[in-house]
Formats: C-alpha cells, sequence, structure tokens
C-alpha cells in the first residue's frame, strides 16, 4: 500500500500544472448559476477554446458560488499573468465574446464586466467560501493547492485532541445552526464521554426557506467539511463520522461521495490517515425531506433508520446520542470554519467579528434588493450595511421596511433597528434569532400578517407531530392568522394570538415548535397596527 | 447515622423535601400527594413526554420543564401550580379538545376518561379554538376491540405498551403534524394485522375512549392502566404471585 500523501508536493504538482496554462475560465456551476444556464455557458466556452485549438492551454475549471447569484451565469477569466476578470450575466452567445476579448485581444466585453471593487465583494470576508467560486469542488488535488488539509495534518501530527479542543474554545467558535452554542464546550463534552464508540454527525440539513449557506458549503467545497469534521473526530475521540444531508440536496450528496472517495483514495479518511494512528471512516446519509430532522435528536433517530421524531433531553447526544453512544452533531458551516481555526490559530480567528461572536457568518441574501446571493460577512456588522452596502439597498421607488432573519424560527426586524450588528444576543434581544442564515429583505409593499402567515404554513407543514402544543398549535395560529388576513378577524382574535403564542413557544418539545411563533411575535411586536387594522376594517385580502 | 448517599433536597411548591438521585419531578410531586396532571405519561412505560400538561415551573428563572422527564437535581426549585401554569395547562386541553371529535356525551369512556378529568380539574369548561372536526373513520375490523381515531389524542401509551410490555408492536404513528395517525402493522386495519396478539393491553392503557372492547356502551368503559407497572414490577422483580405466596 503506497505511504500517506505528501500535502506539499500534491499543492507543488497541482500549481505547477496550473503555471503551465495561459488561462483559467473558471463557470459558476453552483445551483443558482445552473439554473440560470451556467452548464450551456460552460460548454459554449469549451466550444470557442477548442474552435481556437486552445482546449489543452485554457482549462475551463467549474466552480461553487462565486457570490452575486441573482447576477448570474458568472464567469471568472484568470489570465496566468494579467489581472482576472468577473462577468456577469453570461449566456451561451457571450461565451465566444469574452473568449475573443480575451484570447484574440477583441474588443473588451465591458459591458458585462462585473467591477470587485464593489461594496458586495469589499464588504465581505470569505473565510468559510474562501474556496467557494475558485476551486473545482470535485478535485481534490484543488483543496489541496489551496492548503487544504494541512491543518488536520497539523493536529495530528502536533497537537494532542485536547490541545485541539482548547484552541476551538479559545477561538469562541460558535455553532452556525442557529443556537450559537459554543463550539470548544460540545467538543469537550463529547472528549469526556467514557465510551469506546463515539460519533460526529455534520448536519447538512438546512431547511430554511430562501436559505441555501450550507448547500453552498457542501456543494463547492465539501473537502473542507470532510477536513473539519476530521479534525473534530480526533479532538474528541470519535471513530465514525457522518454527514446528513436532506434529500434535496442532491448534487451536495454527489458532490461529498465524490469527496469522500477522493479522500479515501489519498488516505485522508478511513484507516491510518496522513501515517497517524487515527482511523476515521464518513458516510453520508440521506434525509426523507422533514426540516425537524435539522433538530439534533431527530436528526439522531433518522441517522439510524428511525422516524424523525424529536425526543427528549437530557439525555443529550453527548451523553447517549446515535445508537446509544455519545455522539455530537455541529453544523457543517461551523466544521467548514475549523480548517481556519487551526492554521491561523485563535487570536486570528477572534480579530474577526465581536467579543461574543466570533468570526463571520454565512448569509443567503434574497428578498426586495437590487443584488442577491450568498454573502460572508463579519459578525457585528449591521444590517443596514448588509442591506444598503452589500445588497446595494431596496430597488428605486420602495423602501425598505423590514428584514427577516432565521427563517421559520426567527422574526422580522423593522428600519428603526437596522445599525443593530448581527451577533447572536443583539438579534436575539430583537426578537429575531440569528439562525442558519437566511436574510430575506421585504420593501414596504410587504405585509406582515401575510408574512407570518406564510412561515406558520410552513411550520404547520413541518411539524412532526409529537407534542401537542406544536400538532395544534401550529394549525390553530395559521388558522387564526388566515382569518385575520382575509379579514375575517375579530379584535379578541389578537388576544388569543398571542396568547396561543406563548404556549407554543413555553410548552413544545422541541425548538422547531418553540421558536415557531416568533414571526408572529416580532410582527406583532413591531407591526401590530397591521393586524389592528385587518380585525378592525376587515379588509379584504389582497394576496 | 443514615446512608445519605443518592439523597438530594429540593424544594416542591415552597417546601423543602428530600429526594433520591434518578428520580424525576413526577416522581417525588407523587410521592409527596401533590398532584400534576399527565396524560401520555404512564408508569411502567418509557417516558414519551409528548402531551406537555406537566410542565413545572423550574427554577429562579421559572423555566417551563415536562415534570414527567425531568430528574430532580440538588437544590431545585419546583413550582406544579401558577396562574401561567394553569393557562398553558388549559390551553393545551383546549387544543386537544379542538383537535379531534370528543362528544362526552356519547363517548364509551364518560366519567373514566383521563382527558375529561384532567379538562374538568383545569377549569376547562369551554374550547375557545375553532374546531377542526376531523372526518376520521372508526375501525370496527378487530373480532374483541374497536379502535375510534376521533378520539385518539397520539398519547402513544398503545404504542409503547404493545411493544414494551407485550412485545408485538402492533401500534405506530404514520403521517406527521396534523395528519400524523395511529396505524396497525403497515397500515393495515386492525383486524388484518398479523401481529396482534389480542392481549388488549392498548386498551387497558387508552386514556380516552379511543380504543375499547367491542359491545361496549356509553360510559360503560373500565380501564385498568395499573396493570403496566404490576406486570413491569413482576417482571423485573420474579414476584408472580402476592407476597406470601411465593416460593
Amino acid at each position: 500500500m503506497a505511504g500517506p500523501i505528501d500535502l506539499n508536493e500534491a499543492a507543488e504538482r497541482e500549481l505547477q500544472a496550473r503555471s503551465s496554462r495561459s488561462c483559467r475560465i473558471k463557470v459558476c456551476c453552483s445551483t443558482a448559476c445552473l439554473s440560470a444556464g451556467s452548464g450551456a455557458t460552460r460548454k459554449a466556452v469549451e466550444d470557442a477554446l477548442r474552435a481556437r485549438g486552445r482546449d489543452r492551454d485554457c482549462t475551463v475549471v467549474p466552480t461553487g458560488c462565486m457570490g452575486p447569484c441573482s447576477l448570474g451565469p458568472l464567469v471568472r477569466v484568470e489570465p496566468r499573468e494579467g489581472p482576472s476578470e468577473l462577468y456577469r450575466s453570461v449566456g451561451e452567445a457571450d461565451a465566444e465574446r469574452i473568449v475573443a476579448a480575451h484570447l484574440d485581444d477583441g474588443p473588451a466585453a465591458g459591458d458585462l464586466a462585473l467591477d470587485e471593487r464593489l461594496p458586495f465583494f469589499t464588504s465581505q470576508r470569505r473565510v468559510v467560501l474562501a474556496n467557494a467560486g475558485r476551486i473545482d469542488p470535485d478535485r481534490i488535488e484543488d483543496y489541496i493547492a489551496e492548503g487544504g488539509y494541512r491543518a488536520l495534518e497539523h493536529v495530528l501530527h502536533r497537537m494532542s485532541p485536547s490541545e485541539v479542543i482548547d484552541v476551538v474554545k479559545a477561538s469562541g467558535l460558535r455553532g452556525r445552526g442557529g443556537a450559537g452554542f459554543p463550539t470548544g464546550s460540545k467538543w469537550a463534552l463529547l472528549a469526556a464521554a467514557d465510551s469506546p464508540q463515539k460519533f460526529v454527525i455534520a448536519n447538512g440539513d438546512e431547511g430554511d426557506p430562501g436559505a441555501y449557506m450550507d448547500r453552498t458549503v457542501m456543494e463547492d467545497d465539501p473537502h473542507r467539511v470532510l477536513e473539519g469534521l476530521a479534525i473534530a473526530a480526533y479532538a474528541t475521540g470519535a471513530r465514525q463520522g457522518y454527514i446528513y444531508v436532506r434529500a434535496e440536496y442532491p448534487r451536495a450528496v454527489e458532490r461529498l461521495e465524490r469527496a469522500i472517495r477522493a479522500a479515501r483514495r489519498y488516505r485522508l479518511l478511513g484507516r491510518g490517515i496522513l501515517g497517524a494512528d487515527f482511523t476515521f471512516p464518513v458516510e453520508i446519509r440521506i434525509g426523507a425531506g422533514a426540516f425537524v430532522c435539522g433538530e439534533e435528536t431527530a436528526l439522531i433517530a433518522s441517522v439510524e433508520g428511525r422516524r424523525g421524531n424529536p425526543s427528549l433531553r437530557p439525555p443529550y447526544p453527548t451523553e447517549r446520542g446515535l445508537f446509544g453512544q455519545p455522539s455530537m452533531i455541529n453544523n457543517v458551516e461551523t466544521l467548514a470554519n475549523l480548517p481556519t481555526v487551526i492554521l491561523e490559530g485563535p487570536e486570528s480567528f477572534r480579530s474577526v467579528g465581536t467579543q461574543t461572536s466570533p468570526g463571520t457568518k454565512v448569509f443567503a441574501l434574497a428578498g426586495d434588493l437590487r443584488t442577491t446571493g450568498l454573502i460572508e460577512v463579519p459578525m457585528g456588522i449591521t444590517l443596514r450595511r448588509i442591506v444598503e452596502e452589500i445588497g446595494g439597498g431596496v430597488p428605486e421607488g420602495r423602501s425598505f421596511k423590514a428584514a427577516q432573519t432565521g427563517g421559520p424560527s426567527g422574526g422580522c426586524i423593522p428600519a428603526r433597528h437596522l445599525d443593530t450588528p448581527v451577533d447572536y444576543e443583539s438579534l436575539r434581544s430583537l426578537g429575531s434569532i440569528m439562525g442558519s442564515g437566511g436574510l430575506i429583505v421585504m420593501d414596504d409593499t410587504a405585509r406582515m400578517p401575510q408574512v407570518a402567515r406564510f412561515f406558520m404554513e410552513f411550520c404547520r407543514e413541518e411539524s412532526c407531530g409529537k407534542c401537542v402544543p406544536c400538532r395544534v398549535g401550529t394549525v390553530q395560529l395559521y388558522g387564526l392568522l388566515d382569518r385575520i388576513c382575509q379579514g375575517r378577524g375579530r379584535p379578541e382574535d389578537l388576544e388569543l394570538l398571542s396568547e396561543l403564542c406563548t404556549v407554543v413557544r413555553d410548552t413544545s418539545l422541541c425548538g422547531l415548535g418553540q421558536s415557531s411563533p416568533n414571526p408572529v411575535t416580532s410582527t406583532l411586536r413591531y407591526f401590530p397596527q397591521e393586524y389592528l387594522d385587518l380585525v378592525r376594517t376587515r379588509e379584504v385580502d389582497r394576496a | 447515622m443514615p446512608d445519605r448517599r443518592g439523597v438530594l433536597e429540593l424544594s416542591l411548591d415552597g417546601r423543602r423535601l428530600n429526594a433520591r438521585e434518578g428520580q424525576t419531578v413526577l416522581q417525588v410531586a407523587r410521592e409527596h400527594g401533590v398532584p400534576i396532571p399527565t396524560l401520555c405519561f404512564l408508569e411502567g412505560l418509557s417516558t414519551w413526554g409528548s402531551c406537555r400538561i406537566c410542565m413545572v415551573e423550574v427554577g429562579p428563572q421559572r423555566v417551563l420543564r415536562p415534570a414527567c422527564a425531568t430528574p430532580v437535581v440538588e437544590d431545585m426549585e419546583i413550582r406544579t401550580e401558577s396562574p401561567r401554569l394553569r393557562a398553558h395547562r388549559r390551553m393545551i386541553l383546549e387544543m386537544l379538545f379542538a383537535e379531534g371529535n370528543h362528544v362526552c356525551a356519547v363517548c364509551v369512556a364518560n366519567e373514566h376518561c383521563e382527558l375529561q378529568s384532567a379538562a374538568a380539574q383545569a377549569g376547562m369548561d369551554h374550547v375557545r379554538l375553532e374546531y377542526a372536526a376531523p372526518q376520521r373513520t372508526v375501525d370496527a375490523t378487530h373480532d374483541r376491540y374497536v379502535f375510534d381515531p376521533n378520539r385518539c389524542i397520539l398519547c402513544t401509551r398503545c404504542v409503547r405498551v404493545c411493544d414494551e410490555v407485550e412485545g408485538a408492536h402492533v401500534w405506530d404513528i404514520a403521517g406527521r403534524g396534523e395528519s400524523a395517525h395511529l396505524i396497525a402493522d403497515m397500515n393495515v386495519s386492525w383486524g388484518q394485522a398479523g401481529s396482534c396478539t389480542d392481549c388488549g393491553k392498548c386498551v387497558t392503557v387508552c386514556p380516552t375512549g379511543a380504543l375499547f372492547v367491542r359491545g361496549t356502551s356509553t360510559g360503560e368503559v373500565r380501564r385498568a392502566p395499573d396493570v403496566v407497572v404490576r406486570l413491569t414490577t413482576a417482571r423485573r422483580e420474579h414476584q408472580w404471585l402476592p407476597a406470601g405466596e411465593g416460593q
């Protein structure tokens, strides 16, 4: 059997191969750009190169998300010498023009060029998404050339498990799945559990409407997730890993599968990883279409092949989790932070973000903005900068009304709180949550009771039906909201609405139920007049 | 000196009490005669924690926790009664009544129904919520028993007793959210369920009139849910005869 891979040599080989080519043309093949037709764009670029006999000299690299998804398909041309150029909305016909501009000294395709000095790019800070849009996610060599698996190599050869946990604790990294539990503390709990078999699970069951942070991380840089998971396993003493991906993400599953195979081939997963006495196999488990399976106890049940119902805690998964063994679940974005935390050190990680919420957060920016897409920003940035600088503000003639964070578990933040820094505590104090990273901006045409009804309909459909307050409460809340929105509500309905929200929040079994009233309570808090108008004037639903 | 290991002290509704490590709030409360309403909980079965009417307030922050599933800890401060708890329990009961079709006057379990008595105790005299009035078909295919899903509150006592005590696992839940419902075997009618041993344990633990013996008329249901704890204790302790008659 071949010896362990020499990462430096592999990276060197890859960089050498790259420098022998005169130009690399990157085509975003992430889901948003693919649906905008980047598959055809890629083929058109390849055809244009072949027609010139330059297809060996110039490589076409299918990459992950470059960011401004609403401007896709995106193409970046990187000549060996000289500056690179980013192009937007590149259709099949435009591919030839862009190739001509760069290879034949034809007229510049300036109308399609996208200035990377725009605030959309400069206000961001890419850590988790450092490689997204820059590497071919299906090539492990690309990841290694960018410094991939060096953090794993470092911890395996130079750090003890408890040292790794100390570093993660010192970094202040908190769970990116929404609740913000300190990652280092979670790891310490699993490490302290005394059992011959322990599991670590990557949670890729992202399900908030409009959110696609985790999907992007898994699709665009799958090795970063695997590396983070392996580091977690080494630190906690787990000897088996799972990645739980929702079935609606077939491309993520495919790329992760390919990544796992490649990592095994290079002995970066499996037995004797990087020549160390460390064995860590990883398997993928696919969900069956239930939002609640993102909740950790339901996720465990689903991985075991059982019905995805949440169960009572205690016992917590770190005490008794998957197959009755101590287990730990980390969100994929959390795991994707780890290579950086290890390589750059906790101080460097802490230098970004706020005291209590260090690091960056990926958001899926959507709604009534000039530019929408996937962004990664330092924690503590104000909502105003996200909306006005990165998103380019609300289109002409309309005004900002509210930003919804945290999906069906979050709340709506009104204009007067736009200067709030984005961190776990600040968002919670406004009645919303950080959540996994959905961020929907609404202009003044949005009607908040309808927004609340939309999210309640989602929760009603996604309730597993185990506990009474969530199973019945979400149905009742939806019914009330629907009645109010249709102008058939009575003033006393608002009182009942508030009381139901309190009971569902206080008594539901899991986070899904407990947080499901948030969209209602936050809109009642900031936009009470809209509800009052509806029950008073019995305005007919125009939605 | 008595052995004080594993003994802890806590406060229950302002009373200082001793409890044993490993006990739940519900066990301690019942030992001391403090009533906490329950529906899905049944001694002898695993804890499911889904009905949420046994919620109590814990600690100075008065966090709500299900009494059936919360282990006691040293110095725990527990309140089983408060205006908030009463309001919450009442609302949860209203939810249950609004969800199914509970018509006490014509129910086999009238006056022998845990849902009904919990509602009476909570002072729930009317339902403010909209009745869902679902259309559900009664399953009377079994030779000896009947299942009326209109009265089912999905407490899963039947599921658990069949799986954990009888070992047959006839019952389970299918569907989710408001569509969640009880099924026999792989969703066949009860009479077709080959795994059913006709033992009737599910019928005897049902807290409402959802499961009953064929031919039972209004108010005629008699339950014996304590059979579960007698059976499980007997199995664990190997006591198959009343004390003194063994050996």
